[in-house]
């Protein structure tokens, strides 16, 4: 009796382990009706005092962490640009939705607030694979996605406006510091998805034309926890460097482990391209302070503007929230739409498009300006240090905007990467 | 050579928190056929735990000490009322344990997130065990060895509570026979509760450990029920020993592989040994004996 009632147990143990690595690996399906038919006509009002547009964030899921925070700075700009008058005399009225962290989730959304919500603009979307779910709504519809976070490039659609890094500001301006550094060999270490595997093949080209040797490069599935094995091989490679794409919670127990094993920033660094302000306190300032990060956009920058825009977010948040770059690209993303829709004098799709080119805005990061040709922005890069504080403090930074060049075509050695 | 002991040493580190992580696991699978889905919110309720104590003490080395205990306790009261409240209406329906104990990790994640927050937070290791120590020309983390030590110290003393204990008899005469062990007098509701206590305990026991390895957040539990179910189910059901064998060749394993290929790769190489394994035995590494008619 016990015996078969083990079998029975065992049984549903497999069953539900099965299920459970299945849901772990998440939802992978892209969006259907891709490169459709002629856009339908819009159906956005201009009729009234008020404008439609959608904020499009995971609130749920595990993207929520990172997608609230992105969240917030939206409804910041919002309340900022409607108590300033609004936009065309508009007041901007906001409807939200909540995307689940799920590619599919991020697509029906996007379909519902520009079909049904009739938005003018929808801000939001973090992961990749969002974006990607999203991109063929967005071209069917002829409507306008504004993406604020840092990705792998090689992408352009005059449907999305890029706000956040391409690859040439951020991983490129990266690799340039560790170099100006005198750093001769490195290893990668990342999550084994889209962003590390792309950022990796365009680092290994950069080492390939600048004399930098790699000397390993170490893949841990997305939220892998025991990084004993791969802190081994990275310290016995003996690298001068380690640059880390890692992402979420992987992050914790690689910061930990790195330290457990006597490593040190000066001994050898570790540049991360997704470690912000927000993620510091959860691996604990003590394992990652001195580590060097790359953004464009740091809490600590100390202009007018950007102590404006911290002391507004504490205020209406809370003294112990901080800002981060995705957030501030989130927040300058509204207020580079409104400069479009002002220059263009319309909330028309194509007429923004028209206008697109060359509008800027004093943005907390610094002036950024937005790219007619490819819809990414001008950013200038910046290299932190993660304080003892838990703060990023500026160490180097690339002095002036850079233009975008999503497809590295201005970069000989990156030739055949984007086929 | 560096590499055998260097990987050796891993592939045990990383099956002592696999232990920590199952052994409670085992205990309470295997003596009420229970599958706990909130096992892994039992770990994560550990590690917040002493994230608390250490914020309350402040000495981040008192503070792992003194948690341990406290952990155990809050782990223990856990289990007690999901087994009080859930749990006992629903013995031999293993299926229905794990739709409902789902529901309630659900549950328990939410309440971490509502009051501890979404973003992760950090409990910082005590001096003495930052930095590795030497030995005979090869670093060891001390977290490691700290948490190895922890495993043996568990496994040890679960074993002892079971072999010499009056309790550890009930427990083992209810997971071996359960209708003769209450025709001999033994009260299995009491056993049960005591051997939930125990095993949830142990769930907590296992989060203050991990508080040195990784993140604190919420969804800490789901990282490592997985894996915990997989070592009760290759170690046999109800079996300590088969747990602590099968997590430290699970470790060993998962280590090896990974350091000659690559730590996707390993998992999944993993995942096909246990399911070749799983086809030539079943029942796991040990099973029950029992002379019940089956």
């Amino acid at each position: 009796m016990t015996t078969s009632r083990s079998r029975r147990a065992i049984r549903a143990a497999a069953l539900l382990t099965a299920g459970l690595m299945l849901s772990a690996c998440g939802a992978r399906v892209d969006a259907a009706g891709s490169g459709g038919p002629a856009a339908a006509p819009s159906c956005v009002d201009t009729s009234g005092n008020e404008i439609k547009i959608g904020f499009l964030n995971s609130r749920s899921g595990t993207m929520a962490i990172s997608e609230n925070t992105v969240f917030d700075s939206l409804s910041l700009a919002a309340e900022q640009i409607n108590a300033a008058g609004g936009v065309l005399g508009k007041q901007l009225s906001v409807v939200a939705e909540d995307g689940a962290s799920e590619p599919t989730i991020f697509a029906e959304k996007a379909q519902k607030l520009i079909r049904s919500d009739c938005v003018a603009a929808v801000f939001g979307g973090w992961t990749s694979s969002s974006r990607k779910a999203m991109l063929p709504v967005f071209e069917s519809n002829n409507s306008l996605l504004f993406y604020p976070v840092q990705y792998e490039g090689l992408e352009s659609s005059k449907n999305i406006f890029y706000t956040g890094a391409t690859t040439n500001q951020q991983i490129i301006p990266a690799l340039d510091y560790l170099k100006e550094q005198g750093v001769t060999s490195l290893f990668l270490v990342g999550s084994d998805y889209v962003f590390p595997q792309t950022a990796n093949k365009i680092i290994k080209a950069y080492a390939a034309a600048n004399g930098i040797e790699v000397k390993g490069e170490e893949y841990a599935p997305l939220g892998h926890t025991d990084f004993a094995t791969i802190v081994a091989k990275v310290r016995d490679a003996g690298a001068g460097a380690v640059f880390n794409t890692l992402n979420g919670d992987s992050n914790v127990a690689f910061f930990k482990e790195y330290k457990n094993l006597g490593l040190t920033p000066a001994a050898m660094p570790v540049i991360s391209v997704s470690i912000a302000e927000e993620e510091v306190g959860g691996i604990g300032v003590d394992n990652i302070v001195g580590q060097p990060v790359a953004w464009n956009y740091y809490q600590t920058i100390d202009t007018p503007t950007n102590q404006q825009f911290v002391e507004a977010f504490k205020a209406k948040y809370g003294a112990t929230r901080v800002t981060s770059d995705p957030m501030e690209a989130a927040y300058a993303s509204l207020f580079l739409w409104k400069g479009m829709v002002e220059k263009a004098g319309s909330f028309d799709v194509a007429a923004v498009q028209a206008a697109a080119g060359g509008v800027s805005y004093d943005a907390p990061e610094g002036t950024v300006t937005v790219n007619g040709e490819n819809h990414h922005i001008a950013k200038t890069a910046l290299i932190g240090k993660i304080g003892a504080d838990g703060l990023i403090h500026t160490e180097w930074s690339s002095g002036a905007p850079i233009e975008p060049d999503p497809y590295l075509t201005t970069y000989p050695w990156a030739s055949g990467l984007a086929s | 050579m560096d590499v055998l002991v260097t990987q050796i040493f891993n592939g045990l580190s990383g099956g002592s928190i696999l232990l920590l992580a199952a052994l409670g696991l085992a205990l309470t699978f295997g003596q009420m056929g229970v599958i706990n889905m909130a096992h892994g919110e039992f770990i994560m309720a550990g590690a917040y735990t002493a994230y608390v104590t250490q914020n309350v003490l402040g000495s981040a080395g008192l503070s792992l000490v003194v948690s341990l205990p406290i952990a155990f306790a809050v782990g223990g009261v856990l289990g007690v009322v999901l087994e009080a409240t859930l749990l006992r209406r629903m013995y031999h329906r293993p299926l229905d344990t794990l739709l409902v104990t789902w529901g309630v990790s659900l549950v328990l994640q939410q309440l971490a997130r509502d009051v501890f927050g979404t973003a992760g937070v950090d409990v910082p290791a005590p001096g003495w065990l930052s930095g590795p120590v030497e030995l005979l020309g090869f670093s060891f983390p001390r977290t490691r060895l700290f948490i190895l030590l922890l495993a043996v110290a568990a496994f040890v003393a679960l074993a002892a509570a079971l072999r010499y204990t009056a309790l550890g008899r009930r427990i083992r005469a209810t997971v071996q026979n359960r209708p003769l062990a209450e025709t001999s007098g033994i009260s299995t509701r009491a056993t049960d509760r005591l051997t939930f206590f125990i095993g949830s305990g142990l769930a907590g026991v296992a989060g203050v450990a991990l508080t040195l390895m990784g993140s604190i957040s919420p969804n800490l539990g789901t990282s490592y029920i997985v894996d915990a179910f997989l070592v009760v189910v290759v170690g046999g059901i109800g079996q300590i020993r088969g747990a602590v064998i099968a997590a430290f060749l699970l470790g060993v394993a998962q280590s090896w592989i990974e350091y000659s290929t690559t730590a996707s790769i390993a998992k999944v190489l993993v995942f096909a040994l246990i399911v070749a394994f799983l086809q030539v035995r079943p029942q796991g590494i040990f099973t029950v004996r029992t002379r019940s008619l089956a």
